[in-house]
């Protein structure tokens, strides 16, 4: 098998893995315990704060432990939503994020608020330029992900980030697929709120976090126990938070050899799809992107056919085509970049890992050489493109 | 998700291609929401399908559907070939998934597009063959061309 779909989740680390084992059946104390026997979860829990505060240039303190992303996402909006709503009911998001701050930030709307989504330009960039024309006296938050989860595109964090200082403007990001994969610095870029999820750098999954600036306010998600200084509710998590613990810590370690590495079969494969395979687009910007991004349009024909024959190959990828998306559209990120629709429905992700190998890539390319003709001899759209231009 | 029997008209499709002098030629469906059909049929003098071809724009279920669609058409009386309804097509396929039973409705769709271009052409009326639905204008004024 060859796994491109690193972009979904990862294969957990083997000292991730080994790290998170004794507690399971041996240290399986509550950490909230004050007996002796918690001692050994608590430290755990602790050590894995530092690990990945050291990140992200954060303080222990500003990390709060939740269940994934997704959490991690809904809570920085209503959470800050809810707590700054006296100071105004306006934030700014971008038209690429995740379903999960774009569907909290239409919640927010019922109840509301104001959101105003940035478009992007072509190559799925936000402008920081646009965000300062657009925040209001009544924006309490921009909420802009730090690297796009289906084209790869890196935001310019930092110019959003100064831009929100300058305007007084809580700045969140959602880094689910940037946390451990591209350098992050919390002060240097300004951010405030910042989102991740363990599983996405080969971390268990079901465990998250949510690093919050010291000094922000933010209505608690979970209500119940005492947990997490009182603003996450809900029993530690404490395998999983020292497996996201030692994850993030090992891709740290090796992140500039692991960007080298992963970024060199990237511009190998797409070099090889643009030269031996007509009518394609890559999709997502071409140097500002995530190291193990692979994204392309290929016309005529639709994602879910390749994502089978793909399969057939024992190869993994994904498609942001409408019969994978579950609805009768495409993906509302290559909709947003402007592509038509029946492009945007050709589209094909292969998502790479540390482990993936040139030879594996050129297997991918290889397959792809076989199987998009295939399909657009099936193509009626082909066969009408092909009879006009003869 | 799929059954085995949509897999192998997915890997292994049927009457795939064009014919050329068509008796009738149908186009269904629409590229915004990513499905094109479009069946040629070759009829001979005694109104039999004498063959049947598909070329598709669509997901998986899609081209088996179209794959089983004119499997199961080719040999019939266009009277009979307009009563292979979309659940005729689901039922040899072993079903589909719920999201996908609108591939089998355009493959009957489709079939029918072709026998309407087939009637037309001949200036004949089969009873309860009915105007097309779902139709493609635009790629019809090409091959009018």
């Amino acid at each position: 098998m060859i796994y491109m779909d690193n972009a979904a989740t990862t294969r957990m680390s083997e000292r991730a893995f080994e790290a998170m084992r004794p507690f399971f059946m041996e240290q399986y104390a509550n950490a909230a315990g004050t007996y002796s026997f918690a001692n050994a979860s608590k430290e755990a829990v602790e050590t894995a704060r530092g690990q990945i505060a050291r990140v992200i240039g954060a303080k222990p303190a500003e990390i709060f432990f939740t269940c994934g992303g997704t959490e991690s996402d809904n809570w920085a909006l209503k959470g800050v939503a809810q707590a700054y709503a006296a100071k105004g009911k306006h934030i700014i998001i971008s038209a690429i994020e995740h379903h999960a701050i774009l569907h909290s930030a239409q919640a927010l709307e019922k109840q509301g608020w104001d959101v105003t989504v940035m478009p992007v330009d072509e190559t799925g960039m936000v402008s920081a330029e646009a965000i300062d024309a657009a925040i209001r006296p009544d924006t309490v938050l921009v909420s802009i992900m730090a690297a796009n989860n289906e084209i790869g595109t890196v935001e310019p964090l930092a110019a959003i980030g100064e831009v929100c200082k300058k305007h007084g403007v809580l700045f969140h990001t959602d880094a689910v697929q940037a946390f451990a994969h591209i350098p992050l610095n919390v002060d240097e870029m300004h951010i405030d709120l910042l989102s991740a999820s363990g599983h996405k750098f080969h971390g268990p999954k079901g465990v998250g976090f949510l690093y919050v600036r010291k000094g922000v306010k933010l209505t608690p998600f979970m209500d119940g126990g005492a947990q997490e200084k009182k603003r996450r509710a809900g029993t530690t998590n404490v395998a999983g938070i020292v497996g996201m613990g030692a994850a993030a810590e090992e891709a740290a370690a090796n992140m500039e050899e692991t960007m080298a590495k992963v970024s060199a079969i990237r511009d190998h494969m797409i070099a090889r799809i643009e030269k031996e395979i007509p009518y394609c687009r890559l999709n997502g910007h071409r140097t500002e992107r995530l190291p193990g991004n692979v994204n392309f349009c290929f016309r005529f024909i639709e994602g879910e056919g390749m994502l089978m024959l793909l399969d057939a190959h024992g190869i993994c990828a994904s498609s942001g085509s409408a019969c994978t998306s579950g609805s009768l559209d495409p993906s509302h990120v290559l909709l947003a970049i402007g592509l038509p629709h029946e492009i945007a429905h050709g589209s094909l992700r292969m998502t790479l890992s540390e482990a993936t190998t040139m030879e594996e890539a050129d297997k991918a390319v290889d397959a792809l050489l076989e199987i998009i003709p295939r399909l657009r001899s099936m193509s009626p759209l082909y066969e009408d493109f092909v009879r006009q231009q003869a | 998700m799929y059954t085995e029997k949509v897999m192998d008209h997915f890997m292994h499709p049927r009457n795939v291609g064009e014919i050329e002098n068509a008796s009738g030629v149908g186009t269904v469906g629409n590229a915004k929401c990513g499905d094109i059909m479009r069946i040629y049929l070759d009829i001979d003098e005694n109104q039999v399908v004498r063959d049947a071809k598909f070329k598709t724009f669509g997901c998986g279920a899609a081209i088996a559907t179209s794959s089983m669609a004119t499997e199961l058409i080719i040999g019939k009386t266009v009277q009979d070939a307009l009563k292979v309804t979309n659940k005729a097509v689901m039922e040899a396929l072993d079903g589909l998934p719920p999201v996908k039973v609108h591939c089998s409705l355009l493959a009957e769709q489709a079939v029918n597009a072709a026998l309407w271009d087939y009637a037309k052409k001949n200036n004949l009326t089969i009873e309860g063959l009915k105007p097309p639905v779902n139709d493609v204008d635009e790629l019809d004024e090409e091959e009018e061309e």
